[in-house]
């Protein structure tokens, strides 16, 4: 059970320092994905140690607003690229003081 | 245990990837990897229904997404390795690191009950069971999903589209402005010829030349001349190529041996002849 936690952690973890480290906007993305994915690892671990299914019901509504976001997220990265021809996140900074 | 074993160090090798991938293209397979050995720890944690979706849904639909935005916005978009703000790398790894310990040692010394299993829980098959869920005590919930998917798919569609700002030129009006280009300025209406057409070589790196001898440049790909391998293909130039065409035949020479020179070997031997025929 514990083994199972504690990938999920590492995997979070790793999502996390991804999100902070890299510049491309997809792969800050596909970081936040893996962090949905550490924690639907979690959940359904939970859902077997307690016997009860909400655990894999939790983690299956995550994947629909996963599924949601990504849709969305992509949508506006293309239309950002397609205005101005990059996909870094250094380059939008209008709303930056 | 056993597949959580086999399969973990590979998820977490294939994580790493994601952060030290260079190529965002490399990223996406990475995240395919962890998405696929995810699926595989919910098949043995008993949610044989979670296996499919992470399969369907995660590397199915959401990484070729992923893949299919990377190609659009083109996949050689290299991410500039400059900070913006100084030591923002080495503060983020620093703290990743603290979380990533404080979590694994919190996990580490939480000792929890007897694993219950899903065994009574999955009696009926785990589909029947996340069913009377789903549509039991969790139906307004999905009914919201069901409504957040619609209002997302419209969003997409909305910030994909764009207005068509000027009229759509139809193919007569293509071509009479061709011709009254050629007429003002004398621009040929028609295509440019391709590479290597009526010159000494029919490589794509040779422009056709024009009926007084001079090199037409656009008919050859500009990346070529940004690339500076433009070869105009003259007299002199022809020395440089069967030169380097004999190189290569003596480098090949011990590889495929000398009776191997197949049909596409012919046309490189003969020019390399003809080359060293005005050597001499």
């Amino acid at each position: 059970m514990n083994e199972y936690l504690t990938l999920s952690m590492i995997l979070f973890t790793i999502g996390a320092v991804g999100v902070l480290v890299r510049r491309n906007a997809i792969v800050v993305f596909m970081c936040v994905e893996l962090m949905l994915n550490a924690t639907n690892l979690a959940l359904v671990t939970f859902s077997r140690q307690h016997g009860t299914l909400d655990g894999q019901i939790a983690a299956f509504f995550v994947m629909v607003v996963a599924a949601a976001e990504v849709v969305v997220g992509l949508a506006i990265i293309v239309s950002i690229y397609s205005t101005r021809r990059t996909t870094s996140v250094d380059d939008a900074s209008l709303l930056k003081l | 245990m056993t597949a959580f074993w086999i399969v973990a160090p590979v998820v977490v090798v294939a994580a790493l990837g994601l952060l030290f991938a260079r190529k965002a293209v490399h990223a996406a397979l990475s995240v395919a990897v962890v998405m696929v050995g995810l699926a595989v720890l919910y098949a043995a944690q008993g949610a044989p229904f979670l296996f499919a979706v992470q399969i369907i849904v995660y590397t199915g639909a959401i990484m070729m997404l992923f893949l299919f935005v990377l190609m659009l916005v083109g996949v050689e978009s290299r991410e500039s390795l400059t900070e913006t703000i100084r030591g923002q790398r080495l503060a983020a790894t620093v703290a990743g690191l603290g979380f990533g310990f404080v979590l694994v040692t919190a996990v580490g010394q939480t000792t929890l009950g007897p694993v219950t299993g899903l065994r009574s829980a999955n009696e009926d098959g785990n589909v029947y069971g996340l069913a009377a869920l789903m549509f039991g005590p969790y139906v307004v919930a999905m009914q919201l999903t069901a409504a957040l998917l619609v209002t997302a798919v419209l969003g997409a569609m909305v910030l994909a589209h764009r207005e068509a700002l000027t009229p759509r030129r139809s193919q007569a009006e293509i071509a009479r402005d061709r011709m009254a280009e050629y007429a003002a300025t004398g621009r040929h209406p028609g295509n440019p010829p391709t590479p290597g057409v009526f010159a000494r070589h029919n490589a794509v790196d040779t422009p056709a030349p024009l009926p007084d001898g001079s090199p037409a440049a656009d008919s050859v790909s500009p990346s070529i001349v940004a690339r500076g391998q433009l070869r105009d293909g003259f007299d002199d130039d022809i020395h440089v190529v069967s030169r380097q065409l004999r190189r290569e035949d003596d480098e090949d020479e011990p590889r495929r041996g000398s009776g191997a020179v197949g049909r596409d070997g012919e046309p490189r031997r003969g020019s390399g002849a003809v080359g060293r025929e005005e050597d001499e």
